[in-house]
């Protein structure tokens, strides 16, 4: 069942483009299931966290996104952050995308 | 087809020499974001929802063979095996690394092409009909011009910080628009006036996202040795009085009816006859060196094989049905101009893979005189095949999934890469074209000739403003919605079209573009087709058809 919103830093990794998630102490994951979740109020904090360190950051365009935890699973809210984490809806020919 | 000399070849190892530079400087994080940003977007690189996405320009949609396994080598090497040919006639990568950019480049240089002005507030790939050069319709092979306007746009150091984008097109068809001109920020038409000279009618003002208008005529008649001069003089008052204060109301577009045509008109003129043209004007001897390049291939002699043609039709009728929608006729006797549809339906429009693009060059090499057209449509043309050759190459093609006989069709949709991909977009448009491609492929000859087109945001890369059936996404509460339009068109009978009312639910589109498609077949008349119905009897049958019931 899922719980309330919290929220996430994410970005994307400045070498390759592909998305990533804030994972604190300085840590970004490739996966959202590995972001750090936090409620609202900390958020800002959070960003600001991810933001530190010497350049070049390893992410850029950083923002905070809305998220809920469902079991295991870390769940983007919006459709755009859903296709950002799990990958494209459809495929070409056969080979799956994301 | 333009060959590159050797200042083009250094200018572009020299630019490719100072990306890979810049590049280095970002990863090291001696250029921050910000300041790496514009160098990249001047590459045609983007960072999207996945990756970053590579735009390679290809000029006036003309490819030759050794191009497109260029373009199949970048996507088997760098990106995932695809790419995907765009309604500006370019290509896209959507998974390309930064850190190969350069590499990538390079690659992308030895076969004379790369992203410069595929992004920004710059001239844009200019655009012309695919079928440029062989088509009979034309006063003259509108590429030529391409190609000048290209050589003088490309780095122009006056308009190299626009107010906004500029897109051009170039037709010289007179009975049909197969380069959406009137879509463009400054169209030309290539026209013989009274006396039988040819020049240019000039338009300027048109284009489609948020704000979309047809371009009006700035000038009737424009001879052509003035051609460079007079874009200068108009380029000029958009750089002087175009707005920078308001990206969505920054495009020529804004300015030119902001002002009134007629003050647009003045003002272009006034510059026009104030400036020295002494270096501007065209030399006839350095447009015949031009125009040379974009002589006709050594076609053989066909006489026969409109019989051979005949034949093979009659004994097949699938290939029959693929002659009819997927070739043209040629100004050449004996040949065809071949359109390859990149619409299979249920497949995202305008992808191609890279072994797709390598047997399309192969074809091209064997049967076409090398040379390949992309059409803003998001489809291929091979320009030259002999039609004795045509029955081989369906087989070919059919073989690799690239034989669907949709061209104009029902199912040959137009969409943009929409929320799957884009970083503008609101909604989603690719799974919205697989659904309507399958759905309507089994009836698509009985509907006849229909232009869908969908965009994912108000941007309209889908040209959706213009389709038959337009489609635009939109996010309405966290939920996808589509407004749906019609009467659009982008040919000579150029129209934006109306919106037809709420938009309706990702589930309900299907439904919805059958009732306007039933409505349609029940009200035309003498083969009308569906905008021409439309504007015979108006918006209220189909309205009635889509909302009555809900």
């Amino acid at each position: 069942m899922a719980e309330s919103v919290q929220k996430l830093v994410t970005g994307n990794r400045l070498r390759d483009g592909v998305p990533v998630y804030f994972a604190g102490g300085g840590k970004w994951s490739s996966a959202v299931s590995g972001a750090l979740l936090v409620d609202p109020a900390a958020a800002e904090g959070l960003l600001a966290e991810a933001q530190k360190g010497e350049q070049p950051l390893p992410a850029v365009g950083m923002e905070l996104i809305e998220a809920v935890r469902e079991g295991s699973r870390i769940v983007p809210v919006t459709l755009r952050e859903k296709i950002r984490a799990f990958g494209p809806t459809v495929s070409f020919g056969t080979v799956p995308h994301g | 087809m333009y060959r590159y000399d050797e200042f083009d070849r250094r200018f572009l190892d020299e630019r490719v020499a100072q990306f890979r530079g810049q590049v280095a400087r970002r990863l090291a994080g001696q250029l921050s974001e910000d300041e790496f940003r514009p160098l990249r977007l001047m590459n045609g690189l983007y960072l999207q929802l996945h990756a970053y996405m590579l735009r390679v320009s290809i000029p006036y949609g003309t490819l030759s063979s050794a191009q497109l396994r260029g373009l199949a080598h970048v996507a088997r090497r760098y990106d995932r095996g695809y790419g995907h040919f765009t309604t500006r006639q370019n290509i896209q990568y959507n998974w390309i690394k930064l850190a190969e950019t350069p590499d990538l480049l390079a690659d992308l240089a030895k076969v004379e092409m790369h992203g410069i002005q595929t992004s920004g507030n710059s001239f844009r790939n200019i655009t012309t009909d695919p079928f440029a050069g062989v088509t009979a319709e034309e006063i003259e092979d509108p590429r030529p011009w391409c190609e000048i306007i290209r050589q003088w746009s490309i780095l122009h150091p006056e308009f190299s910080f626009l107010p906004r984008k500029f897109k051009i097109a170039v037709s010289a068809a007179t009975e049909h628009d197969r380069a959406a001109v009137k879509m463009h920020d400054l169209g030309l038409y290539i026209r013989r006036n009274a006396e039988g000279d040819v020049g240019f009618q000039v338009l300027i003002g048109g284009g489609l996202g948020r704000t979309p208008y047809l371009g009006l005529v700035l000038r009737e008649f424009l001879p052509k040795r003035d051609l460079l001069a007079y874009l200068e003089a108009a380029l000029r008052v958009y750089n002087q009085y175009g707005r920078r204060d308001n990206i969505f109301k920054a495009r020529v577009k804004i300015l030119v009816h902001s002002l009134g045509i007629e003050k647009m008109r003045a003002e272009v003129e006034a510059e026009f006859a104030a400036m020295s043209k002494d270096k501007l004007e065209l030399p006839e001897a350095a447009v015949a060196a031009i125009r040379a390049q974009f002589s006709p291939p050594p076609y053989a002699d066909a006489a026969g094989d409109d019989a051979i043609l005949q034949r093979l039709t009659a004994a097949e009728p699938a290939f029959a049905r693929w002659v009819k929608y997927n070739t043209h006729a040629h100004r050449q006797p004996g040949h065809a101009i071949v359109c390859i549809s990149l619409k299979p339906p249920g497949k995202p429009p305008g992808d191609c893979s890279a072994a797709q693009m390598e047997l399309i060059a192969d074809l091209a090499e064997e049967l076409s005189h090398a040379e390949i057209r992309v059409t803003h449509e998001q489809n291929l043309v091979l320009p030259h095949v002999r039609k004795a050759a045509l029955y081989d190459l369906w087989r070919r093609l059919a073989a690799a999934g690239l034989a669907s006989a949709n061209i104009g069709l029902a199912s040959d949709i137009i969409a943009c890469p929409g929320l799957d991909y884009c970083g503008l977009a609101t909604a989603r448009s690719i799974p919205i074209a697989q659904v309507l491609g399958e759905r309507l492929a089994a009836r698509e000859e009985a509907i006849g000739k229909l232009a869908i087109k969908i965009s994912g945001c108000i941007n309209a890369c889908g040209h959706h403003h213009v389709g038959h059936i337009g489609i635009l996404g939109l996010d309405k509460n966290g939920e996808e919605f589509y407004q749906i339009t019609i009467g659009g068109s982008d040919d000579e009978h150029a129209a934006i079209g109306a919106i037809t009312g709420p938009a309706v639910a990702a589930k309900d589109v299907p439904e919805a573009v059958d009732k306007l498609i039933d409505t349609y077949i029940g009200l035309r008349q003498n083969g009308e087709r569906f905008p021409e119905t439309y504007r015979r009897v108006g918006m209220s049958p189909f309205k009635e058809a889509l909302y009555a019931a809900r």
